[in-house]
């Protein structure tokens, strides 16, 4: 593209904006409440993702060894459990180590409440962790076949609860993320309509003289990306705001307890503004070429 | 220069407008075209715009086929038309410079280009002085010849004026033909599309006269009535 055409169709969509400012301010205002609402979704979605990789990390498998084995047998058993499908570690703990773990779990407590138990009345164990956290009922269940595991603890609420919940927010998100698309579009192409209907003299002008499809088209898409991303520049602010405040409330509510912590800002705030801008741009260009397309025929 | 053999056209609601055309105006040619309303003058303009196809026949203009005319190259053989109309056509929210500058932005013109074309063509038609004024200060005379400027200012080699004085009094029409005789005279194609006797039979020019779609004299001295 020629420097000067690029001036002149920055310029002439510019002036576009301009000449019906309300309903620019409305588009604006409609891609601002859109990428905030999403955007909103994507980062408690985005939350949860962490949280729940989180407890995937801790989400084991205790696999106790039966008390009939001896240390031997019990130590060889490791080749079998890593021969189960799905398993992604085994560590094995001795009676010994199980019972510094419990001590080391309950801190102050444990005198009292481990009080007269010793190694021996415990059981050795594996600690297995799984590949995929949705396949770890039958991993599970495939442990405790195995000749001389006794039996097997693994507690499943954590995985059903929390990744129906991560499903169930990631389809909100790509649901939300669509209908406000659409609405963007919409809201969009109907004020880059208002201009084009200005302007339809100066189109037919513009046809008469030989000016291509492309250079008419130029101004009205200029217009809609620049709408759409100053929309997205003002929606990255309003979110940083919004995320910021509502975080800290909930930390505050929540005390402290250091049981959830959240994401910072600045851990997303690079890719966040990259996607509100592409996505703003998106929208925008979406809108202008929705619009002008009529105006292409002839 | 443009060649028509055979041409028809007819629109989707029945209309046929045009019944077998044989044409041809050849470059540096002044022609009026005539005709009552109806009889198919402005298809005729539409046709060599390229705004609407023949359905039969076949066109040429400037080295345009139109047989094998893709949407694609309508740009570049309007860039070797201008066209002046009855109405102006002016962009109200421009001054006169504006107006005809807009006319070489929009093929993508370097802005120095502009500076040293505009008021050039400005001098041509006589409105120097007036160059800083918006259309509405100007009068229908004033206005039509910012038309023709603009018209004028791709170095086209044909202009189509269609109806030009359609709405200027007579002293403003003479006038006005007096200018694109002036331009013919520099070497543009003219052809003027009217019905004022009055024009034709002063201009001794060649004088194709349309009715019901077929053209009903072709020559020159004045009016053909029909």
């Amino acid at each position: 593209m020629k420097g000067h055409n690029f001036i002149y169709f920055l310029k002439e969509g510019i002036k576009g904006i301009f000449v019906h400012g309300f309903m620019s301010f409305a588009a604006v205002s409609v891609i601002v409440a859109c990428l905030l609402i999403t955007g909103s979704f994507a980062l408690v979605a985005l939350n949860v993702n962490v949280l729940i990789d989180e407890a995937k990390a801790s989400n084991e498998i205790l696999a106790f060894v039966d008390d009939s084995l001896s240390d031997t047998e019990a130590l060889a058993l490791t080749s079998k459990i890593y021969q189960v499908p799905n398993v992604l570690t085994a560590e094995f703990i001795t009676r010994d180590e199980a019972l510094e773990d419990y001590y080391a779990e309950l801190g102050e407590d444990a005198d009292e409440i481990l009080v007269g138990i010793t190694g021996e009345d415990l059981r050795h164990r594996y600690r297995v962790q799984v590949v995929d956290l949705e396949l770890a009922d039958e991993t599970a269940t495939a442990l405790e076949r195995l000749d001389g595991i006794g039996s097997v603890r693994y507690s499943q609420d954590l995985s059903d609860a929390t990744l129906s919940m991560q499903k169930a927010l990631n389809v909100i998100c790509y649901i939300l993320a669509a209908i406000l698309v659409l609405v963007s579009v919409f809201i969009i192409a109907n004020t880059v309509k208002l201009a084009t209907m200005d302007r339809r003299e100066e189109i037919a002008i513009m046809k008469m003289v030989g000016a291509t499809n492309a250079f008419i088209r130029w101004p009205f898409v200029v217009q809609g990306s620049l709408l759409g991303v100053t929309g997205g520049i003002i929606a990255y602010f309003a979110q940083w705001g919004v995320y910021s405040y509502l975080t800290r409330a909930l930390a505050d509510y929540i005390g402290g307890s250091g049981f959830i912590e959240f994401l910072g800002f600045g851990e997303f705030a690079f890719p966040l503004l990259i996607v509100f801008l592409a996505a703003g741009l998106l929208v925008g260009v979406l809108g202008g070429i929705l619009t002008i397309r009529k105006f292409m025929k002839v | 220069m443009v060649r028509f053999a055979d041409v028809y056209k007819s629109y989707d609601n029945g209309t046929k407008a045009l019944k077998g055309i044989d044409l041809r105006i050849d470059d540096g040619e002044f022609v009026f075209l005539v005709g009552p309303s109806g009889s198919g003058k402005s298809t005729v303009v539409k046709l060599i715009t390229a705004e609407v196809r023949p359905t039969d026949g076949k066109m040429l203009v400037n080295g345009f086929n139109f047989s094998n005319l893709r949407t694609s190259q309508i740009p570049r053989l309007r860039r070797t038309l201008g066209v002046v109309f009855q109405d102006f056509r002016l962009i109200e929210n421009m001054t006169v410079y504006e107006n005809v500058a807009f006319a070489m932005r929009v093929i993508g013109e370097g802005s120095k280009r502009i500076r040293e074309r505009v008021p050039i063509m400005l001098e041509l038609v006589g409105l120097s002085h007036k160059a800083k004024r918006y259309p509405r200060e100007l009068s229908g005379g004033e206005q039509q010849r910012v038309s023709i400027a603009r018209a004028l200012v791709n170095n086209p080699r044909i202009i189509i004026a269609d109806e030009p004085t359609g709405n200027l009094d007579p002293t403003r029409s003479r006038e006005i033909m007096g200018l694109l005789k002036k331009i013919n005279e520099l070497g543009t194609t003219i052809i003027a599309v009217t019905h004022e006797s009055a024009i034709v039979n002063s201009f001794a020019k060649r004088v194709i006269a349309l009715d019901g779609g077929k053209i009903v004299h072709d020559g020159s001295g004045g009016y053909y009535q029909v």
